[in-house]
């Protein structure tokens, strides 16, 4: 990917448009888990912590397999663990590496109200940049996969870059580099689905009929799909959300809401001004005054 | 400042008063200054005043919640006399001889009129909500108590709340400009007779008769 | 592994039974996925556990611990009596036509031959049938009745279907639908890989579980084969290097072996390994034992090493018996052993019964501990409360800590399971005052030998004339020991049958073990590396991964033993003829006057196939065995026994007898037998493992892994949480007879109850990982649990099956 992939095409809090020229014509990137080649062995989650120079704590076993307990600012991925008697009676132990999903229509973005402090680059990757960041939090209220945390030591949010770093010159994500089973790969978006949907096929002449690649239209699609054994029940791995969209919730608060509050604050105050224009003051006349000695 | 009324006037706001309302002013401002550089991206800049973004994430969920307190206190010295009477909606109904200033249209107003009562009541749910959503939406100390829905309902009726409070209050400041001698009475904590007359009959007649039922000023 | 990492992807079943590759293996574990993602594989698992490698198998059947053999044995049934063999190669290529001897006899789970007092056989009468010529007499038709095949389908006709349900507790369509997806590979094209460790390995019966296996896989005809063979996965990264290099305490390098007390003659202990052939024109390899002997002794003895004194035959210690880690400890147990030194290991962790370990190492006077890391041995003496409950003012072991580097900080090779010896450069400069391993022994054997020099001593040659060459006596490099050990002339070779052509002039080294002499021209400090430094350099460092053919045969990558070979008995991958069985993964073929193909041929390189010449060509009789003769110590045809520590208290395939509940070859001491528990008092069966997060007990010492897998679990199946009133995340005790262990509970599903012979029966996993060294949250070391009993043949520790109570705290 040449380096003009990393031009910022969106740009939180900030309604000027980004550079559009360049364009994206070698295409977005992708990073397509399938899960059903996952063997849950965490490697993903080492080498993200050894490249972006990350160490959670060392924390305790909290009756799972699932270690550290929760994504966190140190822990920018992580597998979850589910397991799952399937109609036939079989267990299936459903092992799901949760991060950011890179959605081309980015929560997170939406909500944040520091200029630049969540930018969107034209290769489709969401980058956080922290020194923009103010640590409100916004990007977790508007995330609709759980994944933005806020640090405690700085309060500065972190989550997944999808390592835009090496991505720009040329190398793939630390976690694809360290996936030992192939169940991570990455690519442009084109060829990743085209890849999904050769293991959708595969899956499918394995008796998982409902097998399906993850690409949530809702948030208009996502820069690291799923290939999912169950994609009609996405619930099923630890709770991957069904059909995930920018809540309505945060779509009036940081859609419609902001320019009608703004415009409706901007015309109170005009509309103080020109009632003043028309009707003037309303001042106590001697009349009044002399009516009042005489009302006492 | 003295409680001591000039002989020409009569005391409206006590000096207590004056202070509350003008540190819930203080507040408020600050409150909406450093709410609204998070809320629009236009309005970003206003972080500046506060020491940029991340001061002024910091300190707008404190401020706000000294600006609650302060109103809570304002609030209940103020409750008795912002209770809605039916003179008071006839008042508010009759709105475009508010605007026009045909006072000698409108009903007699007491120590707050209809308008004011309405402020008062936008303002005690406003506040309550912005108090009670803050605290949902408070990353720091408060959101991981809460469930993202939960945070966002919260986010939402926080800025529609500070919305309302926000041009309840411009319409406040607007109105107190307007009717001149207002923004003397919070000040200076008196009005002249002839105010008291004007815009706040009933209340003139009742604090004549009650302070000084034999004279009038002078 | 017979066959290599990259080869599975070739494989249309992948077995994973008595291990978890996907666990323990992720990296080799690409090469499953690969085969389902491109060859259209089927993974099948079986397993006390519902493990990550189940968690991408397509059919995934539990099984109790300790009991494949039972399964084995009943898939073998399967095969024989739905006929699902590969008829050419069995009849060909093993030994099912051979006769055996006529006193040779099978009743009630016993052999022929059993004292039962020393728990041992006399063997004698395990053997085939010789004829007057000296050959093993056959019966081509097979309808023999004391023909291998005979036997064989008469040992298994007891392993039914509903015998595994009531043994294994699998259910028995589980087991058919597995019996059916094996049998689909006894077809020429279609090949299944078995990819087993040490959850095979650690039974009392853990051998004869893998011989099961493997002649699973010869009746199948995928032993030989591209995408077939029996792949034991290699735990530590150098543990095949170990193996091969011969430090268990009755090999010698490249699988030569110690002479026993009564061999003290050289001729004879030559005569007994340089096996003569059992049938018309078989190769016999190992007939050429003296030459590789004969090397070695001159790698190791020098000019030292002569004709006359039989190559210093008398420098190598004659055993009384195996001195195996589980026979060390016993006698440090019983006070006879004062000194020990313990050199990349961490027996306190790593042996069984950590009880018995500290009280033994409690009893030394001295203990050197050679690690990188301070291991849970170094500090037994420290009191870590409840973790390492102990009196330190009671122990007078003195400690030595001697730190050594790591595998980064130096060069060298390792081997992997693949027999690739692949090299690898130093990365890093240790730190502190670590040093190499090679320093330390150096520096130890070099002042040894100044005070042998000096002050004599009871039988000082040995020592005093060990070939010790190096620049740096104090230091040997990599390099040096590296050539010696795969070999050069000492003098000008010549060609036998032209006396004249010089082939290898003295000092060059050799290209193959092809080249050894008996003669002391040549040293090879051991024969199966040998041409690993070849004339051309150190072929271990190279890295060309080109695949012609695609099947993934990168012959020039690293260097494989023997001879650079990647798929151990090839031939067998074509039929008598020569033709590959299977043209779309060709191995090797016969073109009319050589083999040549993917692979160095593992055969005689231009041997006509009409002659006759087995596949096998290590074993005397050419073929591979189903009948094992006198190889293994419990019979020749694997058979059930409980483990140890069973849940039963009867053999279900010998039932009522006492002698044959549990390996009746077995070595117990007397100690640690009355340190069984009963099933009564320790109702759950208890198995030990590694998590992918951990390697032993070495990265609880390393920060990433210690965020990864924090702290001490065990997983206990939600029935059995049930019966207990055990949620997840909640404290358990876990006891055996020889201690406890206190954990967080993991419930979950994938431990599920079973019934066998009739009774309901809950498995506990205990991970190994904990220690109360390292950074991770201090826990029990897991081996408190174990029980000590060994296999009969390697003495590996019975550390996947026995018995516990649990409860909750």
């Amino acid at each position: 990917m040449p380096l003009q992939s990393l031009d910022i095409i969106r740009r939180s809090a900030t309604t000027t448009p980004s550079p559009q020229v360049r364009g994206s014509y070698t295409g977005t990137v992708a990073k397509l888990i399938d899960v059903s080649k996952c063997i849950g062995c965490k490697a993903c989650q080492v080498a993200c912590m050894e490249w972006n120079d990350l160490r959670d704590e060392v924390g305790s076993n909290f009756g799972s397999y699932q270690n550290p307990a929760d994504l966190s600012d140190q822990s920018w991925t992580l597998m979850r663990f589910a397991e799952y008697e399937n109609p036939k009676g079989d267990l299936e132990w459903l092992i799901r590496k949760d991060g950011c999903m890179h959605c081309a229509d980015p929560g997170c973005l939406k909500a944040c109200p520091a200029p630049g402090a969540i930018v969107q680059y034209a290769n489709g990757i969401v980058d956080f940049q922290e020194e923009n960041c103010i640590g409100c939090g916004y990007c977790v209220t508007g995330c609709p996969f759980n994944i933005p945390r806020i640090s405690k030591r700085d309060h500065k949010a972190y989550k997944c870059t999808l390592c835009s770093d090496r991505v720009a010159v040329g190398l793939e994500p630390a976690c694809i580099k360290a996936c030992p089973t192939g169940a991570l790969v990455f690519g442009t978006k084109e060829d990743m689905k085209a890849h999904a949907a050769e293991r959708v096929a595969d899956l499918k002449s394995r008796g998982f009929d409902q097998a399906d690649v993850y690409d949530p239209p809702g948030v208009g699609g996502t820069h690291v799909m799923y290939v999912l054994h169950h994609g009609d029940q996405p619930q099923l791995y630890a709770g991957l959300a069904m059909d995930p969209r920018i809540s309505p919730t945060v779509k009036l608060w940081k859609g419609a809401a902001k320019p009608l509050a703004l415009a409706a604050m901007a015309f109170t105050v005009l509309a103080g001004f020109f009632h003043f224009v028309r009707v003037g003051r309303n001042e106590v006349t001697p009349a009044d005054e002399a009516a009042a000695e005489k009302g006492s | 400042m003295s409680d001591n009324p000039r002989r020409d006037s009569l005391v409206r706001y006590s000096a207590e008063l004056r202070t509350n309302h003008w540190l819930n002013a203080i507040a408020f401002v600050l409150a909406a200054l450093s709410g609204l550089a998070l809320f629009h991206p236009a309005l970003f800049w206003f972080s500046n005043l506060f020491g940029g973004g991340p001061w002024t994430r910091t300190l707008h969920p404190f401020i706000g919640l000294a600006a609650a307190l302060i109103f809570l206190m304002l609030a209940v010295a103020l409750w008795d006399d912002n209770r809605m009477k039916p003179a008071d909606w006839q008042w508010l109904k009759q709105w475009r001889d508010v605007v026009d200033g045909r006072e000698d249209r409108l009903p007699e107003v007491g120590r707050y009129n209809g308008g004011q009562k309405l402020l008062f009541l936008v303002l005690v749910v406003g506040m309550a909500g912005l108090f009670l959503s803050g605290f949902v939406i408070w990353r720091a100390y408060f959101s991981h108590y809460f469930s993202v829905r939960v945070v966002r309902l919260a986010s939402l009726t926080h800025a529609l709340c500070a919305f309302a409070v926000i041009v309840a209050i411009l319409i406040h400041i607007y109105a107190a400009f307007w009717v001149k001698g207002s923004v003397d009475a919070i000040v200076r904590g008196t009005v002249t007779p002839g105010w008291a007359w004007k815009h706040h009959r009933a209340w003139f007649r009742q604090v004549t008769h009650a302070a000084n039922p034999r004279t009038g000023p002078n | 592994m017979t066959n290599h990492w990259v080869d599975i992807k070739n494989a249309d079943i992948v077995l994973i039974m008595g291990g978890n590759a996907a666990e323990a293996h992720p990296c080799g574990f690409k090469w499953v996925t690969e085969a389902k993602a491109h060859n259209k594989a089927k993974l099948i698992v079986v397993d006390p556990r519902f493990t990550r490698s189940a968690s991408v198998a397509d059919v995934y059947v539990p099984i109790r611990t300790g009991t494949d053999i039972a399964f084995l044995g009943a898939v073998m049934n399967y095969l024989l009596t739905e006929d699902k063999i590969q008829h050419e190669y069995v009849k060909n290529y093993t030994d099912l036509s051979f006769l055996v001897r006529e006193d040779f006899a099978f009743n009630d789970g016993l052999y022929s031959g059993y004292n039962a007092d020393k728990h041992s056989y006399d063997k004698s009468t395990w053997e085939y049938e010789i004829g007057p010529d000296g050959f093993v007499k056959a019966d081509a038709t097979l309808a023999h009745p004391r023909c291998v095949y005979q036997l064989l389908k008469k040992h298994y006709a007891r392993y039914t279907p509903d015998m595994v349900e009531r043994v294994c507790g699998t259910p028995k369509e589980k087991f058919q639908q597995v019996c059916e997806l094996i049998g689909s590979t006894s077809t020429t094209t279609r090949a299944m890989t078995i990819m087993y460790a040490l959850g095979w390995t650690q039974h009392s019966v853990g051998s004869q579980m893998i011989r099961a296996g493997a002649m699973m896989q010869l009746l199948l005809g995928n032993i030989g084969v591209s995408g077939g063979g029996m792949n034991a996965l290699r735990g530590h990264s150098n543990i095949q290097g170990l193996t091969d290099l011969g430090l268990m305490s009755n090999l010698l390098p490249g699988y030569l072996t110690l002479p026993g007390e009564k061999e003290q003659d050289y001729g004879k202990y030559v005569e007994a390994r340089a096996l003569k052939p059992l049938r018309p024109n078989q190769l016999s390899y190992w007939q050429n034992y003296q030459k590789f002997h004969v090397s070695l002794m001159k790698a190791w003895w020098g000019d030292a090493a002569t004709p006359e004194n039989n190559w210093a035959y008398e420098y190598l210690p004659k055993l009384d018996r195996g001195y195996d880690m589980l026979q060390t400890f016993e006698l440090m147990s019983q006070g006879k052993m004062n000194g020990y030194i313990c050199q990349g290991f961490n027996p306190l962790a790593a042996a069984p019964n950590k009880g018995k370990m500290n009280a033994s190492l409690a009893k030394l006077k001295f203990l050197v501990v050679m690690d990188p890391l301070a291991t849970e041995t170094s500090e037994f003496w420290r009191n870590f409360g409840e973790h390492n409950d102990v009196d330190s003012a009671k122990i007078a072991t003195e400690v030595f800590r001697l730190p050594t580097t790591c595998f980064a900080e130096e060069d060298g090779a390792l081997v992997n399971s693949a027999r690739w010896l692949q090299w690898h450069w130093k990365g890093g400069d240790p730190p502190g005052e670590a040093r190499s391993d090679l320093q330390i022994m150096s520096g130890l054997f070099t002042r040894l030998r100044a005070l042998y020099k000096k002050d004599g001593g009871a039988f000082p040659d040995p020592i005093v004339n060990l070939y010790w060459p190096y620049a740096q006596p104090q230091s040997p490099s990599a390099d040096e020991l590296a050539r010696e050990y795969s070999g050069r002339a000492l003098k000008d070779l010549t060609d036998p049958k032209n006396p004249a052509t010089v082939t290898r002039k003295a000092g060059e080294q050799l290209a193959g073990f092809a080249e050894l002499r008996d003669d002391g021209s040549t040293l090879s400090g051991c024969w199966i590396y040998c041409g690993a430094w070849g004339p051309a350099g150190n072929l271990m460092a190279r890295r060309d991964n080109s695949d012609p053919t695609g099947i993934g045969q990168t012959l020039n990558w690293a260097f494989a033993w023997p001879s650079n070979r990647r798929v151990m008995y090839n031939r067998a991958s074509c039929d008598p003829g020569g033709k590959p069985f299977n043209p779309a993964r060709k191995l090797i073929a016969w073109n009319g006057s050589a083999w040549g193909g993917a692979d160095v041929p593992d055969y005689k390189a231009d041997e006509d196939p009409a002659l006759g010449m087995g596949p096998f060509i290590m074993n005397a009789d050419g073929v591979g065995r189903f009948f094992a003769r006198g190889a293994m110590a419990e019979g020749p045809f694997p058979e059930h026994y409980e483990p140890f520590e069973t849940p039963l208290a009867s053999n279900p395939l010998s039932p009522g007898r006492a002698e044959t509940l549990n390996n009746p070859a077995a070595r117990v001491f007397k100690d640690d037998r009355a340190a069984f528990g009963k099933v009564e008092q320790f109702p759950h069966v208890a198995t030990t493992y590694r998590l992918t997060e951990h390697f032993h007990f070495w990265t609880q010492h390393v920060r990433l892994n210690a965020i990864m897998q924090p702290e001490q679990f065990v997983e206990i199946g939600d029935a059995l949480a049930k019966e207990l009133a055990i949620a997840d995340g909640d404290r358990v005790k876990v006891s055996s007879n020889r201690g406890y262990i206190k954990a967080v509970a993991v419930v979950t599903k994938r431990l599920r109850s079973l019934t066998v012979d009739g009774k309901r029966l809950h498995t506990v996993g205990i991970p190994l990982h904990a220690g109360f060294t390292g950074l991770t949250k201090p826990g029990y070391l897991t081996n408190t649990l174990t029980p000590v009993v060994g296999d009969a043949n390697s003495q590996t520790p019975e550390f996947k099956s026995f018995l516990v109570k649990v409860e909750k705290v």
